[in-house]
């Protein structure tokens, strides 16, 4: 350090102290910060051009863009670059979501320009069910998003009692699609939350039975709209979804009445808490129509998910089903994997 | 004819040698080179107003969130491990390359500083300014965040302390991603 520079960084001091009030430390980082990380001035000599980088010799380019010369670009085919978790849980129904309520975020752990894929298996089972639900999902940049589930839905000792056969299982499939119109989960202003609508198409493999129970059809379109939020100051997530529908137990019992029940407006509301990068628990309420009058209940959960590798999430819930098929109180467990690349 | 065209091109052939080695192409050019200040290391910016609103968002008032991130030297060390850490990062090492580190350590700190609420003043530049033709995606953002919450889990803070930060860093999104 020349004379120069000591006596101008003392003067600068001085200026700085004589500035505030007495008994005051300095409140200005220059120095500290500088202290902290490296007392040494930087390595002045330590680069002898500023071609350097650009004469260097190419390094052996591979697929992977894991050398030690120049790269020429991040070379890497697929990247999976979604923060974990923000591809949420799929739903029963196939879709990004938390479990049994759909989301607005986008499947698969793509960021813009990539595409990315997921795939889920889920078990419930309750007092006198047993339902399964697999499925997989590709989603598009942050914009757009197709899924397919399967449900089966075992009526187990129930069949027998409703007349339907001891294990009488209905089939469904539901092939959905979601937009990302506006907003995004994590970045962008906090008020302005991921907003997505969508659709979800089912098909019921039950249609002779459904009508008997009294459903107009056995299939049916849902139209969605969805908002989703992180909220990283409170490390909360929130969620709200609109459902138009006029499915019966999300369609396992076909759709509308025979009686002219038809689309209602449902909700669909996710809180979660997120304890860690890999680890969120929260609730999950969902409102549901009650067109063949069996007293179909609304839907509660409380779920804890944890992302046990980037591409696997396990998740355990308890859910509250209510009454389904006039089985009253189906309370149970609900078990979910996810992977998604 | 033939004759002269070849003595033409024999006459271009020798007039276009090749350069001597050695050459500064730079100097041939005038290409300036940017020189590093000797006592901070850092490398000249053109002239901006200094300003806390600079730092693209309020601080938070809380003693007890700056305790949790280790105060002004254990802020100072996670910022200047989150630039470590992206520049060993292959997914965005070559953003981070062009720049000078020596000066982003120091802003940064000064930014995660401030916006705890640690009683730094932020020195650097806008974040659109700051992240100007750098061609940012959120991929890379992602990146940066996952860096940055290595860094703050190293340091032992709090999840949702981290989150806190990440909370005023996230909605600068608009000014620094550009494609």
């Amino acid at each position: 350090m020349t004379l120069t520079h000591a006596f101008l960084a003392f003067t600068q001091t001085a200026a700085i102290t004589a500035a505030l009030p007495p008994g005051e430390p300095p409140r200005i980082a220059y120095a500290p910060v500088l202290e902290a990380f490296d007392p040494a001035p930087a390595p002045v000599v330590a680069t002898p051009t500023i071609t350097a980088r650009a004469t260097a010799p190419l390094g052996t380019i591979n697929a992977l863009g894991e050398d030690e010369g120049v790269s020429t670009g991040t070379g890497r085919p697929i990247r999976a670059d979604k923060l974990l978790l923000t591809n949420g849980i799929s739903t029963v129904e196939g879709s990004s979501g938390g479990g049994i309520a759909r989301w607005a975020t986008i499947a698969g752990r793509q960021m813009p320009g990539g595409i990315g894929v997921s795939a889920h298996g889920s078990a419930v089972e309750l007092p006198d069910f047993g339902w399964r639900s697999y499925g997989a999902a590709i989603g598009f940049g942050d914009r757009l998003e197709l899924s397919f589930a399967r449900a089966d839905f075992d009526t187990r000792d129930a069949g027998a009692a409703l007349g339907i056969g001891q294990g009488y299982t209905f089939n469904m499939n539901t092939f959905g699609a979601k937009v990302r119109v506006a907003g995004d989960l994590i970045y962008g202003a906090t008020w302005l939350p991921q907003i997505a609508v969508g659709v979800e198409h089912k098909q019921s493999g039950d249609g002779g039975l459904v009508r008997a129970l009294g459903a107009a059809d056995d299939a049916g379109t849902d139209i969605t709209v969805s908002a989703t939020k992180l909220f990283l100051a409170r490390s909360v997530l929130a969620n709200a979804t609109l459902r138009y529908t006029e499915a019966n137990q999300i369609g396992l019992l076909g759709f509308g009445s025979a009686a002219g029940a038809g689309y209602k407006l449902q909700f669909e509301g996710s809180l979660g808490y997120q304890l860690s990068r890999r680890a969120v628990v929260g609730a999950e309420y969902r409102s549901k129509p009650d067109n063949l009058g069996l007293g179909e209940d609304d839907w509660l959960d409380l779920f804890a998910a944890y992302a046990l590798t980037d591409s696997l999430t396990l998740t355990a819930a308890y859910a509250d089903l209510g009454s389904i098929a006039t089985f009253s109180d189906q309370r149970g467990g609900f078990l979910s994997a996810q992977v998604a690349f | 004819m033939l004759l002269t065209t070849a003595a033409a091109a024999a006459a271009l052939m020798l007039l276009q040698q090749a350069p001597a080695e050695g050459v500064d192409w730079d100097a041939e050019f005038g290409v300036e080179t940017k020189e590093r200040d000797p006592v901070t290391g850092e490398l000249p910016v053109d002239p901006y107003e200094q300003s806390n609103a600079n730092a693209g968002a309020t601080p938070y008032d809380s003693a007890r969130l700056v305790r949790d991130f280790g105060g002004r030297d254990g802020i100072v060390r996670i910022a200047a491990r989150t630039v470590e850490l992206s520049e060993a990062d292959p997914r965005i090492a070559a953003i981070f390359a062009a720049h000078d580190m020596v000066r982003l350590k120091r802003t940064l700190g000064e930014q995660f500083c401030y916006l705890i609420g640690a009683g730094c003043d932020y020195s650097g530049r806008d974040m659109r300014t700051a992240h100007a033709e750098m061609g940012v995606t959120k991929a890379d953002m992602n990146a940066l965040v996952e860096n940055l919450q290595a860094a703050m889990c190293e340091a032992d803070v709090p999840f949702a302390a981290q989150n806190r930060l990440l909370a005023k860093l996230a909605p600068m999104s608009g000014q620094v991603v550009e494609r």
